[in-house]
């Protein structure tokens, strides 16, 4: 199990674009990644309707868990994608 | 089956459709009906015995592939930002959160329809909490939900018709969602057997120069392919067209070619200067409203500005959203109304969604009790716009009830360094404060819509409530009296006479612009796309006639018996298929 703690970057939060952006990379590590905001419940991340109700505004920070060989390379990228500002994109 | 055209098919007699004319024009063209709505599957509703659960989530799966290629097939069509979000509500379909949870429901013996609606419908629910931009998104989430039980059912999806050739639109009513996605090269006109002359369909309809016939009761028979000669002016769907009808098709577009030379001189046929000018949303639509030859603006919507946003914009952005308008009209008026959030324009940080009763509720004006910086930011805006241009900017305020409130809001339009503030006549208190309210502020411009929605009782929104949601209507007509009065009548010792314009849709309505002269309104703002036909009948008339006829409509006791009245003395009307 890996984990990382990332602080979403995009100006209006994880909203339909970002979300969307997000969700396409997720899927396409092929691996299931959950999402959570501490304390809160583990979400599927490659799930748009999972992360619009999330409600993780510009600023928040979120937990990724994964499992697997790749994890970790896995969660860094996705890390990277959270930490941008994708509605700057 | 092949049309013909000019054909009559002996088996069929012709049908006339009566309904209301809230945009004119006359076009022949086949029907292409909007998708009815998809009915909510009943709670109890199981699967079929004879499928396994496995079977039937198979089931559902198919049915969200195919709504999935049906989205990616329009987006691959569409322009780009509209691309965009219908991949997003693609990726919405297909989401795996909701089919697991629609997949538990299948489990627990639900039919796919019933799983997909009430796990959809959870979601919906849990961002609608959320508020906001999300709460905005449930109706992405509701439209996944009823094209998937459309297709599961094995009905057309729900909304305006995909199609590649003219056609007439007939619907029951259209939502501002539906007619967003309208596509004016493709709709000749609509129909509807439900709304009212105030119903987005019928603004929509006008802004767009679209011929409109609305709470056309009949309609609902109308079936798709069938050729109907639609006329915007009298209200009237004939099928099939007789000869008479396809003569005034060739009539109408000749006269809309004769219409484009108004070059904005607007007089009375004794010579007496009219003010027309425009009511606009944006610096598109100011553009297009001086060229249309526009004296000014009357109404400047700055909500548009505003919509879809769920932060309030800040003075930066929305001073460069005003710029525009005000240079498309450099040395002449510009109305900008404050922000008119609430009721039918929610905004997520001014106003409450949970009102029981939006209409009368915190809009308009009343959002300032809750967030007054929200006016103190967009007024520094509106001033700081208006001193970097040419044009003679005006302020004013909608939704006022009291001279309390006017002196409020020109306060605060003197402490931002605006200099000519007016309010809006919407409410009929204000009407009937007219006198009052004028020794605060410099002007008054009378929205006849909502001054009719309100003074009638009766939401502008509801077909069934269309007689009596009409700017005909004796009381209506007599509070337009008052207000013009007093305006008239203001005396020296508060600046003298005050002018009072209107800048609902009554002003767009050639006959009851007439009229509205009559009662002693300064100016009328309309929709950039009517100033030609209003222009050409009140070039017809004197500053005579209109008294004589504001005093045969205010003499009637019914809209009918007022409209019958003073059309009846306009035969250019007729002349013009207005």
């Amino acid at each position: 199990m890996a984990e990382r703690t990332a602080r979403i970057a995009s100006a209006s939060g994880l909203h339909a674009r970002p979300a969307k952006i997000f969700v396409e990379a997720v899927t396409a590590t092929g691996v299931p990644v959950t999402i959570a905001v501490p304390g809160g419940p583990e979400l599927n991340a490659a799930s748009i309707l999972s992360l619009m109700g999330l409600g993780a505004g510009h600023g928040t920070e979120v937990v990724l868990r994964t499992e697997g060989d790749d994890a970790d390379r896995v969660l860094d990228e996705l890390v990277t994608l959270l930490e941008t500002d994708l509605d700057a994109a | 089956m092949s049309e013909v055209p000019g054909s009559v098919d002996a088996a069929q007699p012709p049908t006339t459709i009566t309904g209301v004319g809230v945009s004119p024009g006359r076009v022949i063209g086949p029907v292409r009906r909007m998708a009815e709505p998809v009915a909510a599957p009943a709670e109890s509703e199981q699967r079929d015995p004879g499928r396994s659960a496995d079977d039937e989530k198979a089931r559902l799966a198919g049915a969200v592939d195919s709504v999935v290629a049906e989205l990616g097939r329009r987006a691959e069509h569409a322009a780009p930002d509209a691309a965009a979000v219908l991949s997003t509500t693609a990726m919405m379909a297909a989401d795996p959160t909701l089919t697991a949870q629609a997949g538990t429901l299948i489990d627990d013996g639900a039919s796919a329809e019933r799983a997909i609606w009430q796990a959809a419908g959870a979601i919906a629910s849990q961002l609608e909490e959320l508020g906001g931009y999300m709460a905005e998104r449930v109706t992405d989430v509701l439209d996944v939900r009823s094209r998937t039980v459309a297709e599961l059912r094995g009905l057309p999806a729900p909304g305006v018709p995909d199609s590649d050739t003219p056609y007439v639109l007939v619907a029951v009513d259209l939502a501002p969602a539906d007619t967003a996605t309208l596509r004016p090269d493709l709709v000749l006109a609509l129909v509807t057997s439900d709304g009212g002359p105030q119903s987005h369909t019928a603004i929509i309809a006008r802004a767009a120069g679209l011929p409109a016939v609305v709470a056309a009761r009949g309609a609902d028979a109308l079936v798709d392919g069938t050729e109907v000669a639609v006329d915007g002016g009298t209200g009237t769907i004939t099928a099939p067209p007789s000869e008479a009808d396809r003569a005034g098709v060739v009539r109408w577009q000749q006269q809309q070619l004769a219409q484009q030379s108004f070059t904005g001189d607007a007089t009375l046929s004794d010579g007496t200067p009219v003010e027309l000018l425009a009511n606009v949303g944006g610096g598109a639509d100011a553009t297009a409203a001086a060229e249309a030859g526009a004296a000014g603006v009357g109404l400047f919507r700055t909500e548009f500005s505003f919509l879809g946003s769920d932060h309030e914009p800040s003075v930066d952005e929305q001073y460069a959203q005003y710029r525009p308008v005000f240079d498309a009209f450099a040395g002449r008026k510009v109305v900008v109304r404050t922000l008119d959030a609430g009721a039918d324009k929610p905004l997520p940080f001014v106003t409450d969604t949970d009102e029981p009763n939006p209409a009368l509720g915190v809009r308009g004006f009343r959002t300032t009790l809750s967030s007054p910086e929200v006016l103190v930011h967009q007024l520094e805006a509106i001033a700081r716009a208006a001193a970097d241009s040419e044009a003679h900017v005006r302020v004013m305020a909608p939704m006022i009830s009291t001279p309390a409130e006017a002196e409020r809001f020109a306060t605060v339009c003197r402490e931002a360094g605006l200099e000519t503030a007016g309010v809006m006549v919407e409410v009929p208190s204000a009407a009937l404060s007219a006198p009052a309210i004028l020794r605060r502020v410099d002007f008054l411009s009378i929205g006849t819509n909502d001054l009719t929605q309100y003074t009638m009782a009766a939401d502008r929104q509801l077909g069934a409530l269309s007689g009596l949601n009409d700017p005909w209507q004796h009381a209506v007509l007599r509070l337009v009296a008052e207000t013009a009065r007093a305006g008239a009548e203001r005396p020296e010792s508060v600046g003298g006479p005050a002018p009072v314009g209107v800048c609902g849709e009554a002003a767009a309505d050639p006959a009851l612009a007439v009229v509205l002269l009559g009662l002693g309104v300064t100016s009328l703002s309309m929709t950039a796309r009517a100033l030609p036909r209003v222009a050409t009948v009140l070039r017809t008339v004197s500053a005579d006639d209109c008294r004589r006829l504001a005093a045969l409509a205010l003499d009637s006791e019914d809209a009918e018996a007022a409209r019958a009245a003073v059309r009846a003395e306009l035969p250019v009307l007729e002349e013009l298929g207005l």
